[in-house]
């Protein structure tokens, strides 16, 4: 593999709460190598928005990346950058959109004097052609009439409307690497096929790298190459996306795959994931997903499960992994319905 | 035994021609606004037992439904008859007996329980209020209703900040359950959980209508969640409803061209799979200034898409058995080609049904 654009090495961002110390991403390894796109998967909880604003440092008290963490993105290790350095490279080099539009973009300017906002940041673009710049990059991203809509204020536009002038923010500078967390959760899903088109479309276009973090496994499928499963702030599971779909190893990624409803499947009874996630400041000692699991045995309460290499791309932090045969009948491989 | 078949037959709610619209506030200066037609001649029957999945994105009028019917928003015209009764005629203490038969669980698990009040409390509040159990009797049938939903009855004495999504949505099912109605408005009841707890959820709603003979309308955006729970499916796009069939015909074949875009843009969890996607173009129109003629007319992708279509209301008309679909391309149509061309009309209507659009076909080998 080719030097990674983005290696994040054991990282840790604990939030130091009046109710005890939340270990929000506890551990997490990953990279992602130039023009590669890679999926963070995984519930409420799991750590995968943090992991995001981990990476841009946008982690306010009581959070902190603690240290022993490692974020190096092209060279160089983001948390040892000063504020004015970690500056130049935000909304730069790495670019991210958000899940939800509204929220994210500044009610009282127009979304021109948004987008062109960026130009004059980091490229010191005057006035008139940070505008022109920023008309033109509406348009790439589909708005209609960008020239009139350059002009308008967030609330003017529908929220498929606002993720497009999020993402057309984010790509004003060419980033290498964009982290778009969740971009299309609060969408309807004729909206989402668009925007998804859109952001593949891009990627091509400009050669970026992307990190896509999303609770979907539809949409996982569709646009990554590698996924990361996330549960309890650390990875449990990582393969290639054919990889992982094929033969899912942990539990987790089992359950969650078979409890998805899917299209074409009828009115077969789903299958469910017992109990709920626990707290972050409470994870359960050894595996952390012991208490909801049909297979767990003595070994998960006594022993934290490291990431097991399955093969030379997949790997899964599971026991199972060294003791096959313990696996219940209950945690079958989800069925591939798959509608002729 | 007079009329057997009938009585077999009555249909638990039939709504008519439901509208709502909602007023907007008049400009100083300038002519009064149109309406927002949120709801715009909806009709269905939903018979004992039986779920309805009521489909479409935000703002198509599905939630609207689901509260006009109960009268939690008050119906601009049409008809609501439950079990024989007109809803709409029902004032006061006639209209909370009613209800008594027609309850809701809302989307939201967070602001759809009061905070100060118990779980015990907010179970047994429609108990007390409908007469149905006190004192002891009450407390007990509050615990066995947590017990039906999977909670434990000793949960009874905390409050709903100390319950997960899931959980809380447990609360809801169960305070619809406890004053035994025979009709349930589902509005988008799963779509804040995640996904392993949804599971949950709906698994619980098909047990519960199994034990109990409860009808559903379930509301729902996601297409997948309502294939799996819904017995016939009504598509929803601006105020209208666009397509109406049983699960097995409208999952398999989509006569509505909004439909199908709906179902083509749902992305498959198979990364194997191949499928051709149909992207519409630009958002869904205000429905404050509906399209004229077919309101699906501007992001269409029938092949014979035409003037007509701009200009003709598209009546929801059968065009298989129970099949219903609201578009005048589609054969067949009662709509004559002659009075198509009245109106402009230059492509004769076919039949379209993109395959490959559809269904997905997977390379994946049978797993051993």
């Amino acid at each position: 593999m080719a030097e990674p654009l983005l290696a994040i090495e054991n990282l840790r961002t604990y939030f130091h709460t009046t109710a005890g110390v939340a270990r929000a991403v506890d551990g997490l390894s990953l990279a992602v190598a130039p023009g590669e796109t890679v999926g963070i998967v995984g519930e409420s909880g799991c750590g995968k928005s943090v992991t995001a604003l981990s990476i841009l440092r946008l982690i306010a008290p009581p959070g902190r990346i603690e240290s022993g963490s490692h974020i190096r993105f092209e060279g160089r290790d983001l948390l040892a950058l000063d504020d004015r350095g970690m500056r130049a490279i935000r909304g730069n080099r790495i670019a991210m959109v958000f899940q939800e539009p509204m929220t994210a973009l500044n009610p009282v300017f127009t979304v021109g004097d948004q987008v062109a906002e960026v130009a004059r940041i980091h490229a010191g673009a005057s006035r008139a052609a940070a505008w022109t710049q920023a008309v033109a990059m509406l348009d790439r991203v589909g708005i209609p009439a960008p020239d009139e809509r350059a002009h308008e204020y967030p609330h003017q536009l529908s929220g498929g409307m606002r993720q497009r002038v999020m993402i057309a923010m984010a790509l004003m500078m060419k980033p290498a690497l964009l982290i778009a967390d969740e971009p299309t959760t609060a969408l309807d899903v004729t909206i989402q096929a668009q925007i998804l088109e859109l952001l593949a479309e891009l990627q091509t276009q400009y050669g970026m790298s992307v990190l896509l973090i999303t609770h979907d496994f539809g949409v996982v499928a569709e646009t990554a190459s590698r996924v990361v499963v996330m549960y309890g702030g650390e990875a449990v599971e990582q393969a290639p996306v054919s990889a992982l779909f094929a033969h899912p190893h942990h539990p987790y990624t089992r359950g969650l795959l078979a409890a998805m409803p899917r299209l074409g499947a009828g009115r077969d009874r789903l299958q469910t994931i017992p109990g709920t996630v626990p707290a972050p400041t409470d994870w359960p000692a050894g595996c952390r997903f012991r208490d909801r699991c049909a297979s767990a045995w003595d070994r998960c309460e006594r022993e934290h499960p490291p990431l097991y290499e399955l093969s030379a791309v997949q790997v899964s932090r599971c026991h199972l992994a060294a003791e096959p045969g313990r696996r219940a009948a209950g945690d079958a491989a989800p069925a591939h319905r798959v509608t002729a | 035994m007079t009329t057997p078949t009938r009585t077999a037959a009555a249909p638990l709610l039939e709504v008519r021609d439901l509208t709502k619209h909602f007023p907007r506030r008049r400009a100083l200066f300038g002519p009064p606004p149109t309406p927002v037609r949120a709801v715009d001649g909806v009709s269905f029957v939903i018979m004992p037992g039986e779920t309805l999945g009521l489909v479409g994105e935000s703002g198509c009028g599905k939630t609207t439904t689901g509260r006009a019917i109960l009268r939690l928003v008050e119906p601009t015209s049409g008809s609501v008859r439950f079990d024989g009764h007109d809803v709409l005629a029902l004032r006061g203490a006639d209209l909370r007996r009613l209800r008594r038969h027609m309850q809701i669980v809302f989307q939201d698990p967070f602001s759809s329980l009061n905070p100060r009040m118990t779980i015990g409390a907010i179970v047994r509040e429609g108990l007390t209020i409908h007469r149905l159990a006190e004192g002891d009797a009450a407390d007990r049938r509050v615990k066995q209703l947590l017990d039906e939903v999977g909670l434990r009855p000793e949960y009874a004495s905390r409050y709903p900040h100390e319950f997960s999504g899931g959980q809380r949505q447990r609360v809801g099912i169960a305070r619809a359950l406890s004053v035994e109605p025979s009709f349930i408005v589902c509005d988008e009841p799963v779509s804040a959980l995640d996904v392993s707890v949804q599971a949950q959820v709906i698994n619980l709603l098909a047990d519960l209508r199994r034990d109990r003979g409860l009808a559903y309308l379930f509301i729902a955006h996601d297409l997948a969640v309502v294939e799996h729970i819904a017995d016939r499916v009504a598509v929803m796009y601006l105020g209208h409803i666009v397509e109406l069939a049983t699960s097995r015909d409208l999952y398999r074949e989509p006569l509505m061209p909004y439909t199908q875009a709906l179902l083509s843009a749902v992305p498959v969890p198979d990364p194997t799979a191949s499928r051709e996607r149909i992207i519409l173009q630009g958002d869904v129109p205000s429905p404050a200034n509906p399209p004229h003629g077919c309101v699906f007319h501007p992001r269409c992708q029938h092949p014979a898409r035409d003037m007509a279509c701009t200009r003709l209301v598209p009546p929801l008309e059968e065009k298989a058995p129970g099949h219903f679909v609201a578009c005048i391309k589609q054969t067949p149509t009662t709509v004559s080609w002659a009075q198509q061309q009245d109106v402009g009309a230059t492509h004769p209507p076919e039949r379209y049904l993109p395959v490959a659009a559809l269904h997905t076909t997977s390379r994946r080998p049978t797993p051993p």
